[in-house]
């Protein structure tokens, strides 16, 4: 692997820049791989680097219907924070929170980390309730996570309307300093280069059309493009796409796939140096550096794989942006997108084993999957690797669905992001 | 944006008067109480979740409140019909 470093630039700029080396391989899959993963987006590909890069595996293939990084990871709102409230959860993204914090250097790639804050607004007296509680179990559970008053919180946004004028005012916020935004491709980039250098094979443009199931035992997948190919281990990590893929395996998830918009502006000088979250007036937004006002929506609250929702929900989400920031008012809306989440009814993710032996499930990251990319893909390497869960994926499991140890985490999923 | 027929009012109206409430057809457990954790599970929680066509419950929220039923195709949104609770579908989903 190329090391790219300030120097390099430097070099390669008496090049005219024509001597990059390419960034990934683009092999010919093998007959027969130890894991092979399904899904080339962000989580899939954090998987197979540290599949290779912490258990050794390294004859491992990465299986993706489209192009790299092409799905969720290329159509969200970049937002990454550890402040959930039960134990479970908050282990979960804070091992994920932690890994964030050194990822540019471990994969030797800008992933832009920053870490900006974020800000929970409250506008009601339950609201403050509700955060306060998160305040308190957050720092019981050793994560940053503090209250501000809305004096303090409009010294802290000037852009914010804190003022009693408007229609819901605002009373405080939460704030959790560690938190920020990370530039969505370059994480996955940032994996996929990594993972290919230890000889991780991504496979692009091959879908995944059947799975060679017998005596309830996973063997390997069947392709389009590629006919079947073999494996030990099979790890499927497709999001949107889950119940499509459980079904070719012959069972069913707890888990449903709605579209969820976002849209940025036209780029505008910078205001906002952070990201701004409201649960109540359901809007958050914040400002890339490139100077759009990157927007979130809520999801459409039915089925949906079309990669598109309906315009009411935008229409929703500019009418809470301007509310908090009337001087957005004129602002123009460049772009709309809407990616598929496979949102669980616990708002939870699950990392787990099947009915199927050697058929192992990560999905159900519904609104929350980009913050939780490196750990998820940590983790679920753990599981791959070993055949069991990793403890702090242990409780996530498919099986509390009918044990009913549900995770609910709709508090602190309460915005879709 | 849906364009949604509500079999009751007999009527189009836009989306947001409606609220999808998942999917349809599931039928209650006859006597919960027999039934083991599984099986509880399953009814509450599992789903079809289809790419492609869907039966799913609807409300007309803001309108005559009422439920009735959709088939739906998921991956191009299509609505190839509805139907009042208790009819069948004429257009079924695998």
């Amino acid at each position: 692997m190329q090391q790219y470093s300030g120097f390099g630039l430097l070099k390669h700029s008496l090049s005219h820049h024509e001597n990059w080396q390419r960034v990934w391989r683009n092999p010919t899959p093998k007959k027969k791989y130890d894991v092979i993963i399904i899904g080339g987006g962000g989580h899939g590909l954090a998987t197979a680097y540290y599949l290779a890069k912490e258990h050794g595996i390294t004859n491992v293939a990465v299986l993706e219907k489209g192009h790299l990084a092409g799905g969720n990871i290329a159509r969200n709102t970049t937002i990454v924070r550890s402040n959930y409230l039960w134990d479970e959860s908050a282990a979960l993204y804070e091992h994920s929170m932690k890994l964030w914090e050194g990822l540019a250097q471990e994969l030797n790639y800008n992933v832009m980390f920053s870490q900006r804050g974020v800000y929970h607004t409250c506008h009601t007296l339950q609201d403050m309730r509700t955060n306060e509680r998160l305040v308190a179990a957050n720092r019981l559970q050793g994560i940053d996570n503090e209250m501000v008053d809305a004096e303090q919180l409009q010294k802290e946004i000037p852009s914010l309307d804190c003022s009693k004028n408007a229609r819901y005012p605002i009373m405080g916020a939460s704030v959790q300093r560690r938190a920020g935004n990370a530039r969505h491709d370059a994480v996955a980039w940032g994996y996929a280069r990594a993972a290919d250098a230890l000889g991780v094979d991504l496979i692009q443009n091959c879908e995944v059309i059947d799975m060679e199931i017998s005596d309830g035992k996973i063997t390997g997948v069947k392709t389009k493009q590629y006919g079947v190919l073999k494996a030990d281990r099979v790890g499927c990590v497709v999001a949107g796409n889950s119940g499509v893929l459980a079904k070719m395996a012959g069972f069913q998830l707890p888990v449903e796939s709605h579209p969820l918009q976002a849209l940025v502006s036209e780029p505008i000088k910078p205001f906002l140096d952070t990201v701004v979250m409201s649960n109540h007036v359901h809007g958050y937004m914040s400002q890339s550096d490139k100077g759009d006002l990157v927007i979130g929506a809520g999801i459409d609250g039915w089925v949906g794989y079309g990669q598109r929702g309906s315009y009411g929900i935008i229409e929703h989400t500019l009418q809470a942006i301007v509310e908090m920031f009337p001087c957005t008012s004129r602002v123009r809306m460049n772009r709309q997108w809407g990616g598929i989440v496979d949102a669980c009814p616990d708002a939870s993710p699950i990392i787990s084993d099947t009915p199927v032996k050697n058929l192992f499930f990560n999905c159900g990251w519904g609104t929350g999957g980009f913050k939780g990319t490196p750990g998820s893909g940590n983790l679920f390497a753990h599981t791959l690797a070993n055949g069991k869960p990793h403890p702090i994926a242990e409780p996530f499991s498919i099986q509390r669905f009918h044990t009913g140890a549900l995770i609910d985490e709709h508090g602190a999923a309460g915005v879709a992001h | 944006m849906f364009h949604i027929y509500c079999p009751h009012c007999a009527e189009y109206r836009e989306e947001e008067e409606f609220h999808g409430a998942g999917q349809a057809h599931i039928a209650r457990p006859l006597d919960p109480e027999a039934c083991s954790d599984k099986e509880w599970g399953e009814y509450l929680f599992f789903r079809k979740n289809p790419r492609g066509l869907h039966h799913e419950l609807w409300v007309h929220a803001a309108g005559c409140r009422k439920f009735f039923n959709m088939t739906r195709d998921t991956q191009t949104y299509e609505i190839k019909e509805v139907y009042k609770i208790g009819e069948k579908p004429s257009v079924v989903a695998e």
